[in-house]
């Protein structure tokens, strides 16, 4: 099976992505979805937008790695990444992580793993506008710890 | 060589990309973001820190000691805030 993966900076359809997902494979018997979204506060500021820059060339190289990880992990019968860029509005939905296994353990521990990896490792980065200006989101030490939990031993 | 500067790195520098002609001493990461840092103030102003800066070669996560040449496209960014 092949991981389907798009950088775009067009919305998507949750329920159709999913629907297309699992369409046809009768092997599968849970899906496990992660929708992120951009929120209006961060660090007690109010957020106007958000806009997300990306190396588009290393992005599709590393979100095609994260896959291939996760695929090596767990037993997946699809695989499923989309992540926006450009300018967002508080709402807006930013990336969707979806893992589709016969057994539910696959499904949800593949999917976590998914976004925890993808936040450290795709070279995408968040500008924040405020009322008091624009500023770059800094890495979050929670999420390279979060992403360290995956590491195999 | 290709750099590409992404973020804030690519705001304090001033441009998202140029080609450079690499000085004969410079054939690792760690010598070539010494050697920009003495191109203007903007790039001694990015790079002051490289603890957070970090480097793909050829779009690969690479370390200090990774050797670069010409004909390499070389990226520094801050670390990655995507998800």
């Amino acid at each position: 099976m092949s991981a389907t993966i798009r950088v775009q900076r067009e919305d998507f359809d949750v329920g159709a992505e999913l629907d297309a997902l699992s369409r046809g494979k009768t092997t599968i018997g849970g899906i496990t979805s992660f929708v992120g979204l951009v929120r209006d506060v961060a660090g007690g500021q109010k957020i106007t937008a958000m806009t997300l820059e990306h190396y588009p060339e290393m992005t599709e190289r590393e979100l095609h790695g994260i896959a291939d990880e996760a695929l090596r992990r767990w037993p997946l019968d699809a695989l499923l990444i989309i992540h926006r860029f450009g300018r967002l509005a508080p709402g807006e939905r930013i990336v969707l992580v979806a893992t589709a296994s016969a057994h539910r353990a696959a499904a949800f521990q593949s999917c976590h793993f998914l976004i925890d990896w993808l936040k450290t490792k795709a070279p995408f980065w968040k500008l924040e506008e405020t009322p008091k200006g624009a500023r770059w989101v800094d890495a979050e030490a929670s999420d390279e710890a979060a992403a360290k939990r995956w590491i195999e031993e | 060589m290709k750099l590409l500067y992404f973020a804030w790195l690519r705001v304090r520098i001033g441009k998202a990309e140029e080609s450079v002609e690499l000085p004969a001493a410079v054939t690792t990461v760690a010598a070539l973001l010494d050697w920009l840092k003495t191109r203007g103030p903007g790039f001694a102003e990015a790079l002051k820190d490289t603890r957070i800066v970090r480097v793909a070669v050829n779009q690969r996560y690479v370390a200090g000691d990774h050797p670069v040449k010409t004909g390499d496209e070389v990226a520094l960014f801050p670390p990655v805030t995507g998800g």
